[in-house]
């Protein structure tokens, strides 16, 4: 069938089933909305490119389905930047699309030229400058083949103005041939049983696991695998809620502020089963001190992710869900030396060694009781939380209990701050029934506040619970332990007030600066139609401990008694 | 420790800037690298030398392989390979070196390709250590400029770099 460029990305998205896209219009995209327009696809305006990116990004880690976002050329492409490097360290699936000048002008510094595939190249899993009418719609089925498959990621294609409205043949191909992209979904059979051999025989074997189990949907299999073996799990940022938080073998996350239960299982483990994961330096701490008495066998779908970091002992390239069915097929009716001794011990860690904090007085509100009473206020209802990046991030992840994958979203990789509102926004776009909360701070929020606009044009009813210790409080943590409490340019003063930013917008605003009113204003802002925003005045030199001081062993943990 | 790696790729544009780019990225050093056709069209092979451990190299490869228009890694190191590099060497010739320069130049079995009053450019080809040598030899005459291709190289007998494990 005979179709302009513009035409056939809209026939595209159809064949893919993208139900909203999220962007901002420009110059070089004019004709590619008009189609949007025409066809009534559901788009969401952010009100900055990089918000646009982040909503995708949350909308795609809220369904497991690609994100699309569109940009104009050049600073609406450039603005793109933040929000696809952040997809592409978490491994999510984004399709970018951007316009460009038309081909004539390529390469002549046009007005809002930028080489974006050139800029995007070490932040995209792949990326495409369309030349050619002919090659779009196998262009845009890779694109969505390549994100979506393997290890996931962004993919961008880059379409020149002028091939929008050309036309050609639109054939959508029902296959994708990509020669060079083969990623290995089955383990190797042979490591496959050498794995679980393994496994029988560990009798201290800890299971670490990441976003990979997310991404493969394998969080079942990974249950049974740690209930029927007797294995504790430990699991990563992307990774929580993977694993249901009351769990008695989960010991929560491990390494710079991972729990006391997780840093002493990995220094003990003799078996480290690495599932999904990458070895991030904030998980292993000084690397020749991780996992000192562990084999190691790590299973991910990227082989360049295996001993990259650490040399392990088994590797497995694969899909997780998969590689984990099949060392259960293994392990079926087989005798499992006892591992309950280990168990005992893990559980006593993490019966002695929870998070603390101490909200004495009722005017010193602590962060740590805000997150743990939005969670005990929420909980029933299993929101989906977000979160921007500093301190308040961490209390989320100790305080806030997640029970199942894809509920808790978080920038890890990148560590975005102004990621935690934007992706909230997508994730409300996902489920618009469900509670959304996002976990902002202070700094990071104002990082992406605009998007309160879009919040209330679009009515997504986003509870923004904003952590506001005046401080970029990660940052004064560090120096507080680490420049003798040189506080230089930590300080957030000249904060807006948030109540009344969030009134400007229209959107509503509340304000807690006491613990006796948390509880009630959390019930109240629930009630309230529409995006919320509470601003919780918290104790502003609260500390995320214990804390492993970078490049040290995991088991020095300051504040860790 | 050089590598000797040898990578097909499907030849789309900024191919090369995806290979490199990659190299630098992850803090690999190139020390050359050179690309051409195959008999295969739409598919070029790149010789790409590389100073690092074994380790290093494993990395390297596994990412390479990651670049969706990377066909095939091979890393030739260990293997029974030829390497040859093109070198064009301008030298400063005056009339009473030249005999010197031509019994130097056919040791090396090079050609002599252009001569001028006042110098010539030889053409020599062989493996890293062979270029190495002659230009210590014509430093003595007074080298102007140098250009060359980077090595390439092919598997000794019937194999192909299909035939070697990545
Ligand atoms: C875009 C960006 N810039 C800088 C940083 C470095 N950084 C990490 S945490 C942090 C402080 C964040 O402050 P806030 O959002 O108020 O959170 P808090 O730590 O106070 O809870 C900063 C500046 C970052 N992660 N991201
Ligand atoms: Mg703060």
């Amino acid at each position: 069938m005979k179709m302009t460029g513009a035409e056939m990305v809209l026939a595209a998205f159809e064949e893919e089933g993208v139900e909203v896209v999220f962007g901002f219009p420009g110059g070089a995209v004019l004709t590619l909305y008009d189609e949007i327009f025409k066809k009534g696809l559901r788009h969401i305006l952010t009100r900055h490119e990089q918000g646009a990116a982040h909503a995708a990004d949350g909308y795609a880690r809220a369904t497991g389905k690609p994100g699309v976002v569109i940009a104009t050329s050049g600073p609406g492409a450039t603005n793109l930047v933040t929000g696809i490097a952040t997809a592409y360290m978490d491994s999510v699936p984004l399709v970018a699309i951007t316009g460009q000048v038309a081909r004539p002008n390529i390469g002549t510094d046009a007005f809002q030229e930028a080489d974006i595939t050139g800029i995007s190249l070490p932040i995209t899993k792949h990326n495409f400058l369309v030349k050619d009418i002919g090659e779009l719609p196998r262009m845009m089925k890779e694109a969505f083949h390549i994100a979506n498959t393997g290890r996931k990621g962004p993919v961008l294609i880059d379409l020149p103005k002028d091939l929008q409205v050309e036309q050609g043949d639109f054939v959508y191909p029902s296959k994708v041939e990509i020669p060079g992209y083969k990623p290995t979904y089955a383990g190797h059979p042979g490591q496959i049983s050498k794995a679980a051999q393994a496994i029988r025989r560990a009798s201290r074997p800890l299971l670490y696991t990441g976003g990979g189990v997310v991404s493969s949907g394998a969080q079942a299999e990974l249950l049974t695998l740690s209930q029927q073996a007797r294995i504790p799990i430990t699991t990563t940022l992307t990774g929580l809620g993977s694993v249901p938080h009351d769990y008695e073998l989960f010991l929560g996350m491990p390494g710079m502020h991972g729990t006391y239960a997780a840093n002493h299982a990995l220094n003990e483990c003799d078996l480290l089963v690495a599932v999904g994961t990458r070895f991030d330096d904030r998980v292993t701490g000084k690397l020749d001190t991780f996992v000192p008495r562990a084999k190691i066998i790590h299973i991910d779908i990227d082989p360049a992710e295996i001993s990259k970091n650490v040399v392990v002992d088994i590797p497995i390239v694969g899909d997780v869900r998969l590689t984990l069915e099949q060392i259960l097929k293994r392990l079926a009716n087989a005798e499992t030396d006892g591992t309950e001794e280990w168990c005992q011990m893990v559980r006593e860690w993490k019966a002695a060694h929870p998070f603390r904090y101490c909200q004495d007085s009722a005017e010193c509100l602590k962060p740590q009781f805000v997150i743990e009473e939005i969670y005990r206020v929420t909980r029933d209802k299993g929101p989906i939380l977000t979160t921007d990046v500093g301190q308040h991030q961490m209390w989320a992840a100790h305080y806030f209990r997640v029970n199942r994958p894809r509920k808790f979203i978080s920038s890890g990789g990148l560590g975005t701050m102004g990621f935690g509102f934007p992706a909230a926004l997508g994730a409300q776009v996902a489920h618009p029934d469900e509670l959304v909360v996002c976990i902002a701070g202070d700094g990071s929020f104002q990082m992406n506040s605009q998007e309160l606009a879009t919040a209330v044009h679009y009515r997504l009813p986003v509870k923004i619970a904003v952590i506001n210790n005046a401080y970029l409080g990660m940052v004064r943590q560090w120096q507080k332990y680490f420049y003798e409490g040189r506080y230089a340019h930590s300080s957030m003063a000249g904060s807006p007030d948030f109540v009344r930013l969030a009134e400007a917008y229209g959107a509503a605003g509340l304000r807690v600066a006491s613990a006796d009113a948390v509880t009630p204003t959390i019930e109240r802002a629930l009630e309230m139609d529409g995006p919320v925003l509470i601003d919780f005045q918290v104790d502003p030199e609260e500390n995320v401990l214990p804390m492993v001081a970078p490049n040290t062993s995991i088991v020095e943990m300051i504040g860790g008694e | 420790m050089r590598r000797i790696l040898t990578i097909l790729v499907e030849d789309r544009p900024g191919v090369l800037t995806r290979v490199s780019g990659l190299f630098s990225r992850r803090g690999y050093n190139i020390q050359n690298i050179a690309v051409g056709r195959t008999i295969e069209p739409g598919i070029s092979r790149m010789t790409v030398s590389v100073e690092a451990d074994p380790l290093t190299v494993e990395q390297v490869v596994k990412q390479l392989n990651k670049l969706v228009n990377v066909l095939k890694v091979s890393d030739l190191t260990e293997e029974a390979s030829i390497g040859r590099e093109l070198m064009l060497v301008k030298i400063k010739a005056d009339p009473v070196k030249r005999s010197d320069i031509q019994q130097m130049v056919s040791t090396f079995r090079g050609k002599i390709i252009d001569v001028s009053p006042d110098s010539m450019i030889v053409e020599v080809t062989g493996d890293d250590e062979k270029l190495q040598a002659f230009t210590l030899m014509m430093q003595e005459f007074g080298i102007k400029e140098i250009v060359s291709t980077g090595q390439i190289s092919l598997l000794r007998g019937s194999k192909t770099m299909r035939d070697v494990k990545a």
